[in-house]
């Protein structure tokens, strides 16, 4: 089963980029822009994890993993600096039509529909597919034939995971990241898990829980070959990235890459044509990862060791969540104002207009809308930057939701405060600014904070559109350090401490607007 | 002088008229009373006088110019006709002086210091001059019907219609309600009361109707239609007043 959220991107690519081809001038190559700014912007995903594109837990102020070297190094060969650009994996094709960066470089699968999308480079890298088990499990399934039925958990949109559909396999895709896939194996809510060599090696050869099936079925799993992806039509960079890998190939340093990283093997040695005998002992940076990660220390250590060095990643995120909430809400505000009045005082069409919007609104998912304005507006010629399109987002859905508020509000006012404000000669907006307004806002007022609570929550959402706010940070976070309980605990108290004082400040605003009805003679 | 002629009003889908073919007079600065017993049409009487109401025919004109409901009311006939509703309708955000200054800033557009001054006046006048800076919910009923008066006559209307005004009020309250239409009477505003209480309109009002399933069946000065009511409904009502 492929996630919705994988639907809809891949959707959105697939009509972006057929879009370029209408239009029929080939736009000028991605090679110049890259020049011209001195900058490779590369896209990948953090939450996927080691060893590809991952906070360093030592430092996770710092992106590292074999994709950022190898980007380092092509940029180098272009004559420009490399910079990564954040977007959810499952999105990076989309966002990779949509413009958002450069070259899409993070362990994505040579395959037949991805070329109806983008323009793929040579593969740079040959990962067999590894079947990981519970060690000590008898049962456990050991080839691709004995995997029929069973429960065997991978990632959405992968070769493996079509390999396990085509075996008969019941498939568990998980879009937490590749710790949760390992995790769900340990806690036997499924069998087997069947993953990239890679990711195998960094989260399931090191836990001496798992065992990795070896031998001669290993061939029948398959394997994967990895190319950078760049937009349809710009074949001159794509030319330009494989004269890079050539280069790099020919060189030793995609070797050198691989094997810091310990992932060099057979496949990708017959990819590159490189005869040369393994080197050993060399695989620094996986070690190093295994030294950081392997045995998670204790709480208390890693709030006084870890988390601080954490605080600037978490506050700027925090900062990003509070900026984006606070201009939804404002947007949702105003267009709530508007339609809660257009719906209770317009003219018929107005009325009409304003409850299909809030229908409408109200009825689909978030998600949908954002996937539609980020990716489906640039069909019709309206790209919004990421910022932008998740706060109109969020704005424009949560303006159905305040429009509620309004109306309820207003109509909580009883009739007979209107016919007053009539017999005094005051006119209809008049009565609504002076006598309707003021009553309805203390009825208004709790659930706009609740809604403004609930908006801070989903506007997590906005990581869809590249934008790396609180949650993502702790994805991003837990997912490199595989710190998933300590770290939620530090990402909810922020969510808390965001949303705590616009609690506060509601019920302080309510008892003074109650206050001043009561006061004393 | 008030004047309605052929008044008729059908609420929507209803068989018979709420009001059928209505006329009187009432004459400048006096006081009339309309009786009636509950469902005889009375309240809508009152909300047709003041425009809250649309009619099907006939007219009601304030001193020659017609009143009109909904949107074809014009903005200079705005707070003209005056009304205080039975359950007050105060404006429970605003102090009371705020309540009295509301409709001369926003409708008649005087200057904040001048809205002011005639609510400070109006308000000593009705004795409530040290409550300018409460909200209502802590006024008595009979102090939230002063200020209901006070916010309408603020609006310097020709004309002040009453809805029940002793209906939401204590008993014992009833000669000071009557003291207070005598104090609006002595400024020369036209007062019409709309109530089925039988003492309040003998000792109030000059000209008394009698409605009844929506048409006047009697009406003349007070002393004749309370003390020798010549049909049915009026002896009715009258008799109920013991």
């Amino acid at each position: 089963m492929i996630a919705p959220r994988l639907r809809l991107g891949f959707a959105a690519a697939l009509s972006v980029a057929s879009l370029a081809r209408a239009e029929g001038t080939p736009p000028p190559s991605g090679l110049d822009r890259i020049r011209a700014r001195g900058e490779l912007r590369w896209g990948g995903d953090s939450q996927g994890g080691a060893p590809y594109v991952f906070q360093d837990p030592m430092d996770p102020n710092h992106l590292i993993g074999f994709e950022v070297d190898l980007a380092a190094a092509l940029a180098a060969r272009l004559g420009v600096r490399a910079r990564p650009i954040q977007g959810q994996w499952e999105s990076l094709l989309a966002l990779l039509g949509r413009g958002d960066f450069d070259v899409a470089l993070n362990g994505i699968e040579v395959a037949d529909e991805k070329q109806r999308v983008c323009l793929l480079s040579r593969p740079y890298y040959v990962a067999p597919e590894r079947l990981a088990i519970r060690r000590g499990d008898g049962a456990a399934p050991r080839t691709l034939s004995s995997l029929r039925g069973r429960r065997v958990g991978t990632l959405p949109g992968s070769l493996a995971e079509r390999t396990l559909t085509r075996a008969g396999a019941e498939v568990r895709t998980y879009e937490g990241g590749q710790d949760a896939i390992y995790a769900d194996l340990r806690l036997g809510r499924t069998d087997a898990v069947l993953l990239d060599g890679p990711i195998t090696r960094y989260y399931g050869e090191i836990d001496p829980a798992f065992e990795i099936v070896d031998g001669g079925s290993a061939s029948d799993l398959g394997e994967v070959r990895y190319a950078a992806a760049v937009p349809l039509g710009d074949e001159a960079l794509r030319d330009a990235l494989d004269q890079a890998f050539a280069s790099l190939a020919k060189d030793g340093t995609l070797r050198a890459i691989y094997e810091r990283w310990g992932l060099w093997n057979d496949e990708t040695a017959a990819l590159l044509g490189d005869s040369r005998p393994p080197r050993p002992g060399v695989a620094e940076a996986f070690e190093a990862w295994r030294a950081a990660v392997g045995r998670l220390p204790p709480f208390w250590e890693r709030v006084r060791d870890r988390y601080p060095r954490m605080m600037p990643l978490f506050a700027r995120a925090a900062g990003l969540t509070l900026l984006i909430s606070l201009s939804a809400m404002t947007l949702a505000i105003a267009l709530g104002v508007l339609l809660a009045l257009g719906r209770r005082f317009g003219p018929a069409p107005v009325r009409f207009a304003a409850v299909a919007y809030i229908e409408f609104v109200r009825g689909t998912p978030l998600l949908v809308q954002l996937t539609m304005i980020y990716f489906g507006l640039p069909e019709l010629g309206l790209r919004l930057d990421p910022f932008a399109a998740g706060c109109l987002a969020l704005g424009l859905n949560y303006a159905a939701a305040e429009a509620e508020n309004y109306r309820a509000g207003l109509e909580s006012v009883p009739l007979g405060q209107s016919e007053a404000a009539w017999s005094l000669g005051l006119s209809t907006w008049q009565t609504i600014r002076h006598v309707l307004a003021p009553q309805a806002i203390r009825v208004a007022i709790p659930p706009m904070t609740n809604d403004f609570i609930a908006l801070i929550k989903d506007s997590s959402l906005v990581a869809l559109v590249t934008m790396t706010e609180l949650n993502k940070t702790y994805m991003n976070l837990a997912s490199s350090t595989r710190d998933h309980l300590g770290l939620g605990l530090i990402v909810s108290l922020w969510y808390l401490a965001i949303g705590l004082p616009f609690a506060r400040l509601a019920r302080h605003a309510e008892a003074r607007l109650a206050r001043t009805q009561r006061r004393a003679a | 002088m008030i004047r309605v002629a052929g008044l008729t009003k059908r609420h929507a889908g209803a068989a018979a008229p709420v009001l059928s073919s209505v006329s009187f007079e009432v004459p400048s600065g006096s006081v009339a009373a309309v009786l009636g017993r509950s469902g005889s049409g009375k309240t809508t009487l009152l909300r047709c006088l003041c425009g809250l109401e649309p009619f099907e025919s006939g007219t009601i004109t304030v001193e020659g110019a017609a009143v009109l409901a909904g949107k074809d009311r014009r903005a200079a006939e705005r707070g003209r006709v005056g009304l205080v509703f039975q359950s007050f309708e105060l404006f429970p955000h605003l102090t009371v002086l705020d309540n009295c200054m509301l409709a001369p800033i926003t409708v008649r557009r005087l200057p904040r210091a001048e809205a002011e001054a005639i609510a400070e006046r109006l308000l000593a006048e009705f004795g409530l001059a040290d409550k300018a800076g409460v909200f209502p919910d802590h006024l008595s009923g009979g102090q939230r019907q002063r200020v209901a008066i006070a916010r309408a006559l603020a609006m310097e209307p020709r004309v002040l219609l009453y809805d029940e005004p002793t209906s939401a009020l204590d008993p014992s309250l009833k000669r000071e309600v009557l003291e207070t239409l005598r104090r609006v009477q002595a400024t020369g505003v036209t007062q019409v009361l709309v109530t089925h209480d039988v003492w309040l309109a003998r000792e109030a009002a000059e000209r008394i109707f009698i409605l009844d399933r929506g048409a006047i069946v009697e009406q003349g000065p007070a002393a004749d239609v309370l003390d020798r009511p010549t049909t049915e409904a009026a002896r009715r009502l009258v008799q109920g007043e013991s």
